[in-house]
């Protein structure tokens, strides 16, 4: 169909997208390979030795401790992300078609803005004398001078602020905040494609509104809610800005970490090894999940 | 208290808080490393800042004066300076290394040898600054600003715990239960560390690896008692009450001191040391004559007043303190009284088989 002009347009086609990954993405991943199985010489010199000493260190106690928590980190904002994406969505489909799209667009509201300062926000919101804080005292307050106009001992003493900024609760708020929408779309998306009448069918045949969450429509999301899992679950291992600026003494996640190692220790060929058995995990994960799905 | 709430809003950035968050993508753009400004001719000079490190007015007047526009980028601290210049000069003409940076920088060979001929209000300068350990006879930097390293505190907090207002030993910070959970340090191994070891009265710039290990083990000991290491904001989380305790540099303190009365700056002698900023000229700068301008203008007694006013930063220029205020030049949180001052100690370039072990030590305390 496409006669000669195919010949044109077909290279074309396939080539400028595989131009863009090869200069952005296969490139720089080239480097990082090179560094990871090279050596620190003096100050400034790198050198390719193909040492498998950074792999190596990565193997001590330390980092496999960080890389552990990242993960344990990222399950559970992955996991929550996805029982409040589910509830979302399963309201969302029983909305009518306009206040449907307005809701939908007030979630992608939070993308208008730069995720930094959307962070710096949440500081403000969880600090010590923020206004979680803020609102928690009020309502502590006036709770204790209703006990105290009613002489029910014993009163409730002096507020004391809830410290949450700066923990791995503050982290997992911000992750579970920012990460969210994208839990939300591909499960939204796949449910929104559902056929009505299993759902009536379910109803019909005498199952509750749990059952048929559970049996029916769980069931028929399951795709949408393993990407959903897939492109929550690889950011949030992979985040820098938000442990870094709500974390505490303990919230150090991996991509802090191979910072440290471009910046501080001045030690590239770590930092990359680093980078690369994150990116190693990241297709591990992909290829997981593609596995499972050939074979259904 | 209305100010805490839009705190985000007013607080000033401090010249080490602009987001280092940045930091990360001038990384990556420095592999391009492309001389993107290079223009030897043109009246332009690009330069390289900390934050909040400038007079308000200095690079308007400079360019009324002299016809030389500056184009100034901003880095969050040593670490992202040296990272960027790593491959070479990304293209400026003048940046601010502190001390031990212009060492490692120098011995790089990433620095131009300064011509001190060209600069003649080098005279300006206290002589006492003209011959640092990190740069012999001046071959390399010209000082910029110095100041110290120490702890910034809640008044009222620590009259509450120690029943007085003076807070004198790093002990409540490195060694004590006293403050749990409301300190902060600094997330900078290579300083923390040092204050450790002389705290525990060894020698802080010591190579001695097991010693800096010692410094480890007590930091790992105390870790249950600080609240977070602070990427170079503790100043915003003592004025908001976060911390009553943070380690942190002189000058950001005395920026939220004006805002709070309740805070407070202090030297302890058995950890606080001396740092220094100075203005160097990078290898290939593509505007060498006005790096050369521009450095001697920054020298010239009424500038550097009112850069240091501005900034509440110690200056180095004798011509310029003399014609600052008294608020600024008696103000002992900006110069320490003589007394303490010569307790203090300044810090050297270890090579960089310490840094990385310090860095790895900071890891193992991190996710101890």
């Amino acid at each position: 169909m496409l006669g000669k002009r195919g010949i044109i347009f077909k290279p074309l086609a396939y080539g400028s997208p595989l131009l863009w990954l090869g200069i952005f993405f296969i490139l720089p991943l080239a480097i990082m390979f090179v560094y990871s199985f090279s050596e620190n010489q003096g100050i400034l010199d790198i050198k390719l030795t193909w040492t498998w000493d950074n792999y190596a260190k990565l193997l001590s106690l330390v980092y496999l401790k960080i890389l552990l928590k990242s993960l344990i980190l990222a399950f559970f904002t992955t996991l929550i992300c996805l029982i409040i994406g589910f509830i979302v969505s399963l309201y969302l489909l029983s909305l009518n078609k306009y206040l449907k799209i307005f809701l939908l667009f007030l979630i992608t509201l939070p993308f208008w803005t730069n995720m930094l300062i959307r962070t710096y926000a949440l500081i403000a919101i969880l600090r010590s004398k923020g206004y979680v804080n803020f609102f928690l005292e009020k309502i502590w307050l006036s709770l204790n001078s209703l006990l105290v106009y009613f002489q029910i001992e014993p009163f409730m003493g002096e507020f004391v602020p809830l410290e949450i900024l700066y923990t791995n609760l503050a982290v997992m708020i911000g992750l579970v905040y920012v990460y969210l929408p994208f839990m939300i779309f591909p499960i939204f998306m796949a449910l929104d494609k559902l056929n009505y009448a299993y759902i009536e069918a379910s109803f019909d045949l005498g199952a509750n509104y749990l059952k048929t969450c559970f049996f029916i429509i769980l069931p028929l999301a399951k795709n949408g809610i393993k990407n959903g899992i897939i492109i929550t679950f690889t950011p949030v291992l992979g985040s820098y800005l938000i442990p870094d600026l709500l974390g505490g003494r303990d919230s150090s996640m991996i991509a802090n970490l191979i910072e440290r190692q471009f910046k501080g220790a001045n030690d590239w060929p770590l930092g990359s090894a680093l980078s690369l058995v994150l990116i190693y995990l990241t297709f591990l994960i992909i290829f997981i999940s593609g596995l499972k799905k050939n074979k259904t | 208290m209305e100010r805490q709430k839009d705190f985000y809003l007013k607080s000033p950035i401090s010249r080490r808080t602009f987001s280092k968050n940045a930091g990360g993508f001038l990384l990556g753009l420095s592999l391009l490393k492309k001389d993107l400004f290079a223009n030897s001719d043109a009246k332009v000079l690009n330069f390289y800042n900390w934050d909040t490190y400038i007079g308000e007015n200095t690079l308007g007047d400079f360019k009324k004066k002299t016809g030389i526009s500056v184009k100034m980028d901003l880095f969050a601290d040593n670490e992202e300076l040296f990272a960027r210049f790593k491959k070479g000069n990304p293209g400026y003409d003048v940046i601010v290394p502190s001390d031990t940076f212009v060492e490692r920088m120098a011995k790089a060979g990433l620095l131009e040898k300064i011509n001190q001929a060209k600069i003649p209000n080098f005279k300006n300068l206290d002589p006492i600054f003209l011959n640092p350990q990190y740069d012999r006879k001046r071959n390399y930097s010209v000082p910029y600003m110095w100041g110290t390293v120490g702890i910034g505190y809640r008044k009222s907090a620590v009259k509450r715990v120690l029943k007085s207002e003076k807070l004198d030993s790093f002990k409540w910070v490195l060694d004590s239960d006293a403050f749990k959970n409301r300190i902060a340090l600094i997330s900078e191994p290579s300083t923390m560390f040092r204050i450790v070891l002389k705290y525990l009265g060894l020698d802080p710039n010591t190579s001695d690896l097991k010693q800096i290990k010692k410094a480890e083990d007590l930091l790992i000991r105390q870790k249950n008692n600080f609240k977070v290491f602070a990427e170079d904001n503790g100043q915003d989380l003592l004025l908001a009450g976060d911390v009553d305790l943070c380690v942190e540099w002189n000058g950001d303190i005395v920026q939220v001191m004006e805002e709070d009365e309740d805070l407070d700056y202090v030297v302890p002698t058995d950890g606080g040391f001396i740092w220094e900023d100075a203005l160097c000229i990078p290898k290939n700068a593509p505007h060498l004559e006005n790096a050369y301008e521009f450095v001697n203008y920054l020298l010239e007694p009424n500038v550097g007043r009112e850069i240091a006013e501005f900034i509440g930063y110690a200056t180095p220029n004798l011509k310029a303190r003399a014609l600052t205020g008294k608020s600024y030049r008696e103000n002992p949180a900006i110069f320490p009284p003589s007394n303490i001052l010569k307790e203090l100690w300044t810090t050297k370039y270890l090579g960089e088989k310490v840094n990385r072990f310090y860095e790895s030590a900071w890891v193992r305390v991190v996710s101890s």
